[in-house]
């Protein structure tokens, strides 16, 4: 019972820095912080994905966890080139 | 202008082997676990992006010898083939059938013919994820 309530409060607190992030994307200043707060919301989402799977007493989700690792990884590669050359995908002319 | 981005390269290389063999996985695992072909070619789009983004286009061509285009289109006839093969043994469209086969290997094996329509979903959902993404980036 301890256990499960540990779970939910953690899950509340991972709520809450989801949306600290949502405040950074929406306020940042710089580009920079807003491709940072995606990436640290990927990683939060990550992390409350593991937190519902022990939850729930399932392992249906882990496929997932590596699925959001991936196209967020992707997502701020790309991102990056783009701040740094303003262009995502190279090309000779 | 020459950029240097060893690390972005060097990582490329190893993860985009470990997304293929996901989708891959994802792909076969669709029939009874969470899956499919849509998500299957939706990684494995994701992970020839990587590669166009680490490498370029012009290289990338160089190695997949493979038009998007007709890839997404054969996708499409293959799943609509596999959907009216049911309307010719007189079933409704998109009927599917399973059967169990004794497989050289693999012993005991059930196959579906959903695999071959998941297979023309995921070959319709790589070309279009990779063409769109394509043409988005042609222009500036």
């Amino acid at each position: 019972m301890i256990f499960k309530t540990v779970l939910v409060i953690a899950l509340c607190i991972l709520a809450l820095a989801i949306l600290a992030n949502l405040y950074r994307i929406i306020k940042g200043p710089s580009s920079a912080d807003r491709v940072q707060a995606l990436d640290s919301i990927g990683i939060n989402l990550i992390a409350s994905t593991a937190v519902f799977s022990v939850l729930l007493h399932t392992h249906a989700f882990f496929d997932l966890i590596l699925l959001i690792g991936i196209l967020s990884f992707i997502g701020t590669v790309a991102f990056a080139r783009f701040i740094e050359r303003g262009v995502v995908i190279e090309r000779k002319r | 202008m020459k950029t240097n981005d060893v690390i972005l390269k060097s990582v490329t290389r190893v993860a985009a082997v470990i997304i293929l063999t996901f989708s891959i996985y994802l792909f076969m695992n669709g029939h009874h676990h969470p899956g499919g072909g849509f998500i299957g070619g939706l990684s494995m789009s994701s992970a020839i992006v990587l590669l166009y983004l680490s490498f370029g286009v012009d290289k990338v061509r160089e190695n997949i010898r493979v038009d998007f285009k007709k890839l997404a289109a054969i996708g499409v006839l293959i799943a609509i083939g596999t959907g009216m093969s049911g309307v010719i043994f007189g079933k409704p469209f998109l009927t599917q059938t399973f059967g169990y086969y004794d497989l050289p290997i693999f012993g005991n094996t059930e196959l579906a013919s959903a695999l071959i329509f998941d297979t023309g979903v995921a070959l319709a959902v790589i070309g279009t994820a990779v063409n769109i993404i394509l043409s988005i980036s042609e222009d500036r």
